[in-house]
């Protein structure tokens, strides 16, 4: 069932887009734990006049589902504004792969609340007030 | 390269088994539950393939009794005996928490189903299961004692002769999965006092869908397939006589070769064992060494990567190899073997095992060794997990 990935999941694996860190992040969230053998840590650089996300990069431990949803979801905020990255849903994520085995849509969960994480972190260093996270159960 | 490293989980049919094998398909037919005297031909390639398997155990032919599978051969050993022990109170299995699933997910059914009581042996850091446990563990319920020869993940060789012996002292049954041991060591089943052991063909160059299950005479566990009265009345259904025949041309074939077999795996497992300590650094070697690790068996952790990504890496390379991460499980739970080993969950899940056979090539053991580095390298440089390790080995 492992090899069950649609060849966006593979490239995703293969080549994952904004892998790193950003030194002096304006925002860093983080997760999943290794209980799981999923997490997921997020690094964003955020333009203070327009709240677009400018850079971001990732870092994840995780099966190949973890990685690609990673990467795609990088992909997916970065030139969006931080209101328009928070919409992101783990849904939108998985789509954008070309969809994800079952038992894995929870690396598309983690994605989200990594992201979420993250710009919690920058609206909080800003004074903006926190947007309370949804958890899924997954 | 196409390099096959993963020999536990399954090897191909040897071509003088499948040679073997292949009359028992068409011409030699015949039903061996049949009167007439065509049938007498399947009759006689059973009892010959009963002898083969047998003759290699050092058991009687009347006493091996061919199954579907290894499972199956669990399932009967352990079902049968305790519902034969059953009515005169014997109530109480002891097996480890390291066995396949083939016997922990039986036991799980007979605790629920039958009100078994069952005792999980732990095991120490190295996968053994201490005799002392298993004597402690025994009392006048006990129905069996089930510990594996060798474990599949890791390839602890367990003291099978040590419980053997203590068994026969105290007169409780012991069964042995001897799936994996089968195919790479001797087994006398008379010298280690074993009473019932499990075999696969599969594993050891024979087909899929033949195992049997070795039956120390005078040992009637309750029948497990209900119908005709094949294998003495023991184990219902029409023979798969073609796979049957395989499974006997392939477990003498094996004793032929045995020893030299054992000579080039070890050599080439200690030699891949010694070349991932080398040039991955933070690299865990799960499991026992030397003799008391199956010949062909290698079980790593790298701290800071997850076990998937590293088999889907290696697969890109044309090698194919395993892992006790939840992540290509149906579960999501890691290994229950590496976790009774005492892995924390990250290392557990960051598992690769490589298990050689006849198809392993020396030229395969230094293809693994040059791309296996940077694979892990490339996906620890994208772990958080091994950012916070490296941090935290700095103030050492």
């Amino acid at each position: 069932m492992a090899l069950d990935y649609s060849q966006k999941v593979m490239d995703h694996f293969m080549n994952p887009r904004n892998v790193g860190e950003i030194e002096n992040a304006d925002g860093v969230g983080e997760a999943g734990n290794p209980k799981c053998g999923d997490i997921m840590k997020i690094y964003l650089k955020v333009n203070p006049e327009t709240n677009i996300i400018e850079d971001v990069k990732f870092k994840t431990f995780g099966c190949a589902s973890a990685i690609a949803s990673s990467s795609m979801a990088t992909e997916l905020i970065k030139g969006r504004t931080i209101e328009d990255a928070w919409n992101l849903t783990n849904n939108a994520v998985a789509e954008a792969l070309d969809g994800l085995p079952p038992i894995k849509m929870h690396c598309s969960v983690l994605a989200e609340e990594s992201i979420h994480a993250a710009l919690n972190d920058y609206r909080e260093k800003h004074g903006m007030p926190v947007i309370p996270m949804e958890h899924h159960e997954d | 390269m196409f390099v096959y490293m993963d020999h536990t989980a399954t090897t191909p049919t040897s071509p003088e088994v499948l040679q073997a094998m292949m009359p028992y398909f068409g011409e030699n037919f015949g039903n061996p539950s049949s009167v007439y005297s065509f049938s007498r031909k399947s009759r006689a390639a059973i009892e010959k393939a009963r002898t083969q398997v047998a003759n290699a155990l050092n058991a009687d032919p009347s006493e091996i009794f061919f199954t579907s599978s290894g499972t199956e051969a669990d399932n009967w050993s352990l079902k049968g005996t305790f519902e034969k022990g059953k009515s005169s109170g014997k109530t109480h299995i002891i097996t480890s928490a390291i066995e396949h699933h083939a016997i922990l997910h039986t036991c799980e059914y007979l605790h629920k189903v039958e009100g078994a009581e069952v005792t999980y042996l732990p095991v120490d850091a190295e996968g053994f299961v201490s005799v002392d446990d298993v004597r402690n563990a025994i009392t006048d319920k006990t129905a069996l004692v089930s510990v594996m020869f060798a474990n599949n993940e890791v390839g602890t060789i367990e003291p099978v002769a040590e419980i053997g012996a203590l068994c026969r002292e105290k007169g409780v049954p012991f069964h042995t999965d001897a799936v994996q041991a089968a195919a790479h060591l001797k087994i006398d089943v008379k010298a280690m006092n074993i009473d019932m052991l499990s075999m696969s063909a599969h594993k050891m160059y024979g087909p899929k869908g033949v195992g049997a299950l070795y039956l120390r005479k005078g040992l009637r566990p309750e029948n497990f397939m209900h119908g005709g009265a094949q294998e003495k009345g023991r184990r219902a259904s029409t023979e798969n006589i073609a796979g049957i025949v395989g499974f006997g041309e392939a477990m003498e074939i094996l004793q032929g070769r045995l020893a030299d077999d054992l000579a080039v795996n070890s050599a080439r497992r200690d030699r891949l064992i010694a070349g991932i300590l080398e040039r991955i650094p933070h690299a865990k070697l799960n499991g026992a060494t030397g003799t008391h690790r199956l010949p062909n068996n290698v079980n790593f952790s790298f701290i800071g990567v997850e076990g998937e990504t590293l088999l889907l890496d290696l697969d890109m390379k044309g090698i194919s190899a395993s892992t006790g991460s939840a992540c290509s499980s149906e579960s999501l739970d890691p290994s229950h073997v590496l976790m009774a080993l005492g892995l924390k969950h990250e290392m557990a899940h960051g598992s690769l095992r490589f298990t050689l056979g006849r198809l392993t090539t020396d030229e395969q053991v230094d293809y693994v060794l040059d791309v296996l580095p940077e694979i892990v390298a490339k996906r620890r440089a994208m772990s958080p997990l091994w950012e916070d390790y490296l941090k935290s080995q700095e103030g050492k």
